[in-house]
């Protein structure tokens, strides 16, 4: 946690205030909706009202007669372009059919947003109503409506396991499950289900396009990646990439939401019916119910344990609800089944989990990726289990911690973990013994309990790069493509080239993501910007060491093996103060003189396999090399309310193996944060279908955690284990710090009531239920 | 509703006439009439905070604030917190203490937590928490809003000592 380079204001270590925070606070900074154009149109888009239905025909005269619209778009005027990162699926707009209430069927643009408003009302659509199927549950039943017929003939991007409804069937194992059982002295097997939870960043999505007179596009968008953005237009509307050019705005926060298309496709093709300028920016109602949502899921999981407490089998079986579209979903899947060891050691795993189509909005990435899921059935039971050993939850999971070393489940080497640090660490932070031995509310019908789980999680995955050029004065110019979502990592990757080139970050200029001028970056997901783009600015950086120091051994004439990088920005001789030229000196030298203007770059795809074949043995995996492993162990004190279930988190350690703190503030940002979005997934936030219609789609109904519902007190305990190939050790910490928190809430309530909660979200309702059944058996 | 009505607002310090319809909001004025986009617009029916302005020393959110009832009010919005240039004690603490990540609602809870400030000089953490409660935040803890606010409260007592 100590700066690397005590004479660089601003590099590795170092907590300065973010790049683009004055423009934040000055309120100038331009969100997608702040961005307007001359002329500019205003769309707006239909959502289906039927959770399935073929379409019949549309009936659009009236709307495009309404004086002001000068454009009105349905299936009709798509090709059958599908899009999807895994099994291409969805076309722009509905066609043939709508799968979810919410859909976009037709969209309009006009003058003003009333006039394209009301031309929405004009439009008529007659639908043929199909049986909807409302669950994942009704999806897998055997006389199920087929939600998309056309399933086999999609493209896939890897050996996809899809039929009927289900979407994507993974499977892995290692040892022999089976024949572990008779090995285990405690058996135990439960059900627990995850709710869908909404991304809710306070800025909904949007989209501003624009073609010019050659045919050539420019798109604006709230985005996590620019590069997606592009994929996914030009996928759907069979353009060529070299035909439109993506750019983001400032983003006003996305938790998964805004990594694959939303309403992108449909504002670019808008942009190239009318000629001119068009935006459109969803309200919350539009986003609740087009967009994208956390996964719901059912977990069935049997672990057996040695009496000593050491794990000795594992058996899973994961229904997911993908929703209507494929998007991330076998991912998300994919992942669920690694993760579904949790970060233990057990020698006999076998994970099985189907992600199904129901006529719900799509699922997708959410911060976590599907390790929420997972973690909170797993933590949840262990701790299960310790109570029924009589072992400490802390004592029973430093047992089974992996360590640098182990393999993650499927065989990739664990390069390095912090977990029993963590664990360590926390339990010191907290007072744990003391407490968990002696916890008592000072309050009448209240009981505090102290919960712990713990996490890995990966920080990595797919291609990346950056370009750092030097200008001719020698300050220094980084360009990543990576999109800042709010997180910092404008900030990280400047302090990163600023470390790696020893000059001060506000030297440091970066461009901000354009398809025409970035180099490649899969996106802002997968807690990998830290760790992937930041390998690739140190390797840029590296070759711009290079070049300056070449330059240098001739306006020195010295040998380049004699010359380091001197902070400050200047070279010098090893050994000799003084003697040194300044990247001032040397930019001019290679601009004018010899060698021409340096700029390094670096690409990189994430390579370490995620499945050894020699260990594991896999079925219908998405990714072959996902991302080094951050963890995380997170205590929480707990109060429960005896008379109305209620619970409220009093105090809270988040203790982070993150590698290295680049910049610890944003760090314990990112914990803090993270934290408080478990909460609100582990207490309360929750979407509800009312007959496929979603009955909260507004914030009046949907909650999300507000500053009462939340402890001040969030201890951020920083732990540093270097990953050997991340970026001055560094690894990711977006989700490993969210993962763990559900689990740990669940634990801190078995602890303070002795309930078992095995559903989320873990609402007062639900509590008070389960207190009333415990009472009810105790009575009994 | 839809009649047309010509209103005077003091914005930020400037006087300006705007022509509203009956249903248009503050929030509309600010952002599409008058080019001040700093107001945010998150869910558009009072939760979320984000629109948050001063209205005549109040904190009030502009998108359920019909526009033509405010004639004569004086509007202060983000826009309108740093003078001459240098960053008002809400805007230094919140840059400071790493209070603002995507600063989507970054513009709305300064706006609270100034008016809160107003009325409590040194406010505890209860006060700040209950104070800014009708602001949502989705990527901090909230702790570090609540930092910042404190620091607030220390900055324009620092100021007022030096003037």
């Amino acid at each position: 946690m100590n700066k690397m380079t005590p004479e660089i204001v601003g590099g590795v270590g170092d907590s300065p205030r973010k790049v683009e925070t004055t423009e934040k606070v000055l309120g100038r900074a331009k969100y997608i909706d702040d961005l307007y154009r001359p002329n500019m149109l205003h769309g707006a888009i239909l959502p289906s009202p039927h959770a399935h239905a073929k379409i019949i025909s549309y009936s659009v005269e009236a709307a495009r007669a309404l004086p002001g619209v000068k454009c009105v778009i349905t299936g009709d005027d798509f090709g059958d372009d599908f899009m999807g990162p895994f099994i291409k699926d969805e076309g722009a707009i509905a066609k043939g059919k709508v799968r979810y209430i919410g859909e976009p069927v037709c969209a309009v643009a006009a003058t003003t947003k009333k006039i394209a408003k009301t031309a929405l009302g004009l439009i008529e659509v007659e639908y043929e109503v199909l049986a909807p199927v409302l669950s994942m549950v009704e999806a897998i039943a055997g006389d199920a409506p087929i939600i998309h017929e056309g399933l086999e003939s999609y493209t896939k991007i890897f050996e996809a396991v899809s039929y009927d409804n289900v979407m994507s069937e993974t499977t892995l194992s290692e040892g022999d499950v089976d024949n572990a059982w008779s090995d285990c002295d405690l058996i135990v097997e439960n059900v627990y289900e995850t709710q869908a939870q909404n991304h809710m960043p306070i800025e909904t999505c949007g989209a501003l396009a624009e073609e010019d007179g050659n045919g050539r596009i420019e798109l604006w968008s709230a985005n996590q990646s620019v590069f997606r953005v592009q994929a996914n237009v030009c996928e759907t509307l069979g353009l060529p990439m070299s035909k439109l050019r993506c750019l983001t705005p400032t983003i006003g926060g996305g938790f998964g939401n805004k990594m694959e298309a939303h309403v992108q496709p449909i504002v670019v093709k808008l942009a190239m019916e009318t000629g001119l300028p068009v935006k459109i920016v969803l309200s919350r109602e539009e986003d609740f119910e087009m967009i994208r949502a956390r996964h719901p899921f059912r977990i069935w999981i049997k672990t057996g344990v040695k009496s000593d407490g050491s794990f000795v089998a594992r058996d899973v079986n994961i229904l997911m609800d993908g929703g209507a579209f494929s998007d991330d979903s076998p991912g998300v899947l994919g992942f669920a089944v690694l993760c579904s060891r949790g970060p233990y050691r057990i020698p006999n795993m076998r994970s099985f989990g189907r992600v199904v189509y129901t006529n719900h909005l799509r699922f997708a990435a959410f911060r976590g990726f599907g390790n929420p899921q997972v973690n909170f059935a797993s933590e949840a039971q262990i701790d299960e289990i310790a109570n029924k050993l009589g072992m400490d939850p802390i004592e029973i999971r430093q047992k089974n911690a992996i360590e640098a070393g182990d393999t993650w489940f499927g065989g990739q080497i664990i390069e390095s973990s912090g977990l029993k640090e963590c664990l360590e660490k926390a339990k010191l932070a907290s007072n744990w013994d003391a407490k968990r031995n002696n916890i008592k509310s000072d309050r009448n019908y209240k009981r505090r309990g102290l919960g712990i789980a713990v996490c890995g999680h990966i920080s990595g995955l797919l291609g990346t790069g950056a370009i750092i050029r030097l200008l001719e004065d020698g300050t220094v110019a980084l360009n990543t493509g990576a999109t800042d979502i709010g997180q910092g990592s404008d900030t990280v990757l400047s302090q990163m080239a600023a470390e790696a080139l020893k000059v001060p970050l506000e030297n440091i200029s970066l461009a901000q993501p354009d398809t025409d001028g970035s180099p490649f970056n899969w996106g802002t997901t997968a807690s990998r910007v830290t760790y992937t783009t930041g390998r690739a600015v140190v390797g840029a950086a590296k070759e711009v060491e290079d070049q300056v120091k070449k330059a240098a051994s001739q306006m020195l004439e010295c040998s380049e093996d004699d010359l380091e990088l001197v902070p400050g920005g200047k070279v010098g001789l090893k050994g000799v103060p003084g003697h040194e030229v300044s990247f001032f000196d040397i930019s001019k030298f290679t601009h004018w003189g010899v060698g021409g203007p340096i700029v390094g770059s670096h690409t990189l795809v994430y390579e370490n396999p995620s499945i050894d074949p020699k260990r594991a043995v896999a079925s219908g995996t998405p990714f072959s090399n996902i991302g080094a492993y951050a963890f995380n162990a997170t205590v929480v004190e707990v109060e429960v309310d005896e008379r109305t279930g209620s619970c409220e988190v009093l105090e809270v350690w988040s203790a982070t193996d993150v590698g290295r703190a680049i910049n610890p503030a944003l760090v314990e940002g990112q914990l803090e944060g993270g934290f408080v979005q478990g909460l609100g997934y582990a207490l309360f936030e929750e979407m509800i279908w009312d007959n496929g219609r979603l009955a909260n789609p507004n914030l009046m109904d949907y909650k999300v955690p507000g500053s009462m519902d939340v402890p001040y007190d969030i201890h951020s305990i920083i732990v540093e284990h270097p990953e050997p190939d991340g970026p001055f050790g560094a690894k990711g910490v977006g989700e490993v710090c969210i993962v763990a928190v559900p689990g740990s809430i669940a634990n801190a309530i078995l602890h303070a009531a002795d309930v078992k909660m095995r559903k989320l979200p873990m609402s007062s309702e639900r509590v008070f239920d389960a207190l009333r059944d415990k009472e009810e058996n105790n009575a009994t | 509703m839809n009649s047309k009505q010509i209103i005077s607002l003091e914005v930020n310090g400037d006087k300006r006439d705007v022509t509203v319809l009956g249903t248009e909001t503050l929030l509309t004025v600010l952002r599409d009439q008058l080019g001040l986009t700093g107001t945010k617009r998150g869910c558009n029916q009072g939760v979320c905070g984000a629109c948050t302005i001063m209205v005549d020393g109040f904190a009030v959110r502009s998108c359920l604030s019909i526009a033509g009832f405010f004639d004569g009010a004086n509007l202060i919005t983000v826009e309108g917190l740093a003078k001459n240039r240098v960053l008002s004690p809400v805007q230094q603490a919140f840059a400071e203490k790493g209070a603002v990540q995507c600063g989507f609602c970054t513009s709305g809870m300064m706006l609270a937590a100034n008016a809160l400030l107003e009325k409590k000089s040194n406010p505890t953490i209860e006060e700040i928490k209950e104070g800014i409660s009708g602001n949502l935040c989705r990527c901090s803890g909230y702790k570090k809003i609540i930092d910042a606010v404190q620091e607030a409260a220390r900055l324009i007592e620092a100021r007022a000592g030096v003037s």
